[in-house]
């Protein structure tokens, strides 16, 4: 009886925490500093958080682009997924989410499967250069979430895209 | 001691139903009974009216009442429900765009006694060729009883005759039925007034669009929300019986396809797989539910039973194999591919056999919905703009029927003359529900009270 009671209340506290971790705020990387910081003092993003992903591949090497109706990984795709491979080689710990969308000059089921398509697309090269799978997840939002909110051509290539994002 | 464990094991079983639950609002309560009530024999002339419908003037005066006395849907009593009822006929066919109805606030009100025996003098100077008069009466169950009568002025005539009895609630499906016999009576069509839609409510700016599942009657009245817009929601379909709707929630995270219950308030989800699921469409009997399902980035189109069990996959060619809609007989399926390159219109069997292009006429085709009549394959056709077009089910015959930038995804109306559709704007992103008839005329914007995406016409009600 009383195992079963620690069990319980053990197991809802760490769903509790599970649902803090999820829900804190991300904190903000401090401003650069000319001087050295002496020895270990650790500061900066955490490991595996998104802002310690984009410090270290760079924000333009997080998103891969795509032609209309297009998945295909071209040769500037690959170096960005090999930038983006060489930190989770480095970081072994750390999981993420390809997000794939899609501009809004298409219907609404065919683009939830072409987003799908382009994550799935991104994180079979992921895979093939040796990140393990199940360390990928996968997401379409279709149309739902575009990036740039104009009605030109300019906009929607900013929409047609794989976003990776950690899982921090 | 024992409390305070089962109240904590309680929550843990209980918190995966609560996730999926999460962004339901209030369940919505079910309709009530519809009982169509023997008014005798009505002489049935023919008409005498042999114009154009949209010429074609109608009287529709207030509803009379035998005792005026109070109702719950009308608190002023049964002599203003009266007046009500006649307004939103009125409103009904003049939205519908084929006629030219005068409504209750322009005309004088008839007697109890008149509306079996018109006063044709009253009525007969006033242009119009057509006459309906009805009446509303308390029952002592709360109930009322509306009758709806259609004349024919030229020839003094009645022409068709009809009465229900309805709860309180639910007394505007019985100005939709009389709308929906006097439409019929003079076109020769079937009716379509009483039937509701399902569709998305959208707010929010582009980039951050809040998407809520939400109903309302054909004509926009009686809207409910159904989700609380916590989860983006897409693409919801009624059940032929109305009882459940089937949409597409993001609330776990991912898009998944679930079974909504509108009168218990829960939903399920049609498939275990952690696969996103997408494109809902229920068969025309309710038994069966297509949806698509997306494995490594390969999207097939599988049935699965309404009542849950084994789904079964019917395509499996590479590419995105998606939609779906069920011929009226449900022998057939047509469905949107892209295995030839672009997203093209094809056709099979219902057990997945037969997979043939129907498509052939340029541009790209997409998101195709059977008529509930049969004669017809609605569609989007994608030829630089987005438009609602019409085909043949053998492919031929393509009419373009809307002239937008980008008017996407028709739902039919339950007679099969009519087609719903949204409308999104260049630049703001702005959405809305129109309507257009199959003659490509009678092109209308349906109010909704906030933007508002993919719509789907449900049947007529049960």
């Amino acid at each position: 009886m009383n195992t079963r009671i620690a069990t319980g209340l053990m197991l809802a506290s760490t769903i509790a925490l599970a649902a803090c971790q999820k829900k804190a705020p991300e904190e903000l990387p401090p401003p650069p500093t000319a001087t050295p910081a002496p020895a270990p003092a650790p500061s900066g993003p955490t490991v595996g958080s998104q802002q310690h992903f984009v410090d270290a591949v760079g924000q333009e090497n997080t998103v891969v682009y795509f032609d209309t109706d297009r998945f295909n990984i071209d040769a500037e795709d690959q170096a960005k997924l090999q930038r983006q491979a060489q930190y989770f080689n480095q970081y072994s710990g750390v999981t993420f989410t390809v997000e794939g969308h899609c501009d809004e000059r298409g219907t609404r089921d065919y683009n939830l499967a072409l987003g799908e398509r382009r994550a799935n697309a991104a994180k079979n090269y992921l895979v093939s250069i040796g990140i393990p799978a199940n360390r990928i997840r996968t997401v379409s939002y279709g149309k739902e979430r575009p990036v740039a909110l104009g009605s030109n051509e300019a906009a929607w290539a900013q929409n047609r895209r794989a976003a990776t994002v950690t899982i921090g | 001691m024992k409390q305070p464990a089962l109240f904590v094991l309680a929550l843990m079983i209980a918190s995966p139903l609560a996730a999926q639950n999460q962004d339901l609002g209030q369940p919505v309560p079910e309709g009530g009974e519809v009982e169509t009530i023997d008014e005798g024999e009505g002489l049935s002339g023919t008409v005498s009216f042999d114009g154009n419908l949209d010429d074609l003037g109608i009287a529709i005066p207030g509803f009379a009442t035998d005792r005026d006395v109070a109702t719950p849907a009308n608190s002023s009593g049964t002599a203003a429900l009266g007046k009500e009822l006649a307004r939103v006929i009125t409103a009904d066919l003049r939205n519908n765009g084929l006629f030219k109805p005068t409504g209750p606030d322009a005309l004088p009100q008839p007697s109890f006694g008149e509306i079996t025996a018109p006063n044709w003098p009253i009525w007969s100077n006033r242009g119009a060729e057509m006459l309906v008069h009805g009446y509303v009466r308390a029952r002592s169950d709360d109930r009322l009883t509306v009758g709806c009568y259609l004349y024919d002025m030229a020839l003094q005539q009645e022409l068709v005759r009809e009465g229900w009895v309805v709860p309180p609630a639910d007394w505007r499906r019985a100005a939709h039925k009389c709308a929906d016999i006097v439409y019929s009576r003079l076109t020769g069509e079937s009716p379509f007034f009483d039937s509701r839609i399902a569709y998305i409510a959208e707010t929010g700016p582009k980039d951050n669009r809040t998407k809520r599942l939400a109903i309302m009657d054909s004509d926009g009245a009686n809207h409910r929300f159904i989700t609380t817009g916590r989860s983006t929601a897409l693409t919801p379909r009624y059940s032929p019986d109305y009882k459940q709707l089937v949409y597409l929630s993001y609330v776990d995270g991912n898009p998944r396809i679930y079974v909504y219950d509108i009168g218990t308030g829960r939903q399920t989800l049609i498939s275990q797989s952690s696969n996103p699921t997408f494109a809902p469409r229920w068969s025309p009997d309710g038994r069966w539910i297509l949806y698509s399902m997306a494995v490594g980035g390969n999207t097939d189109i599988y049935r699965v039973s309404a009542s849950g069990g084994e789904s079964i996959r019917l395509t499996d060619t590479p590419g995105i194999d998606i939609g779906g809609s069920y011929s009226p007989d449900g022998s057939q399926i047509v469905f949107e591919s892209d295995r030839s390159g672009s997203q093209q219109i094809y056709i099979m069997n219902a057990d997945g056999t037969g997979q043939r292009r129907l498509s052939f006429f340029g541009g790209r085709a997409a998101t195709p919905e059977w008529s509930p009549r049969g004669d017809q394959i609605a569609f989007t056709h994608i030829a630089g703009d987005f438009n609602v077009a019409v085909m043949s089910p053998n492919g031929r015959n393509m009419r373009t029927l809307t002239n937008g930038w980008q008017d996407e995804a028709p739902t039919w109306a339950p007679n099969g003359r009519i087609l719903q559709f949204f409308r999104t704007e260049r630049n703001s992103g702005k959405t809305g529900l129109w309507q257009v008839d199959l003659t490509g005329e009678n092109l209308r914007r349906l109010p909704t009270p906030v933007d508002a995406s993919d719509p789907a016409w449900g049947p007529i009600l049960p």
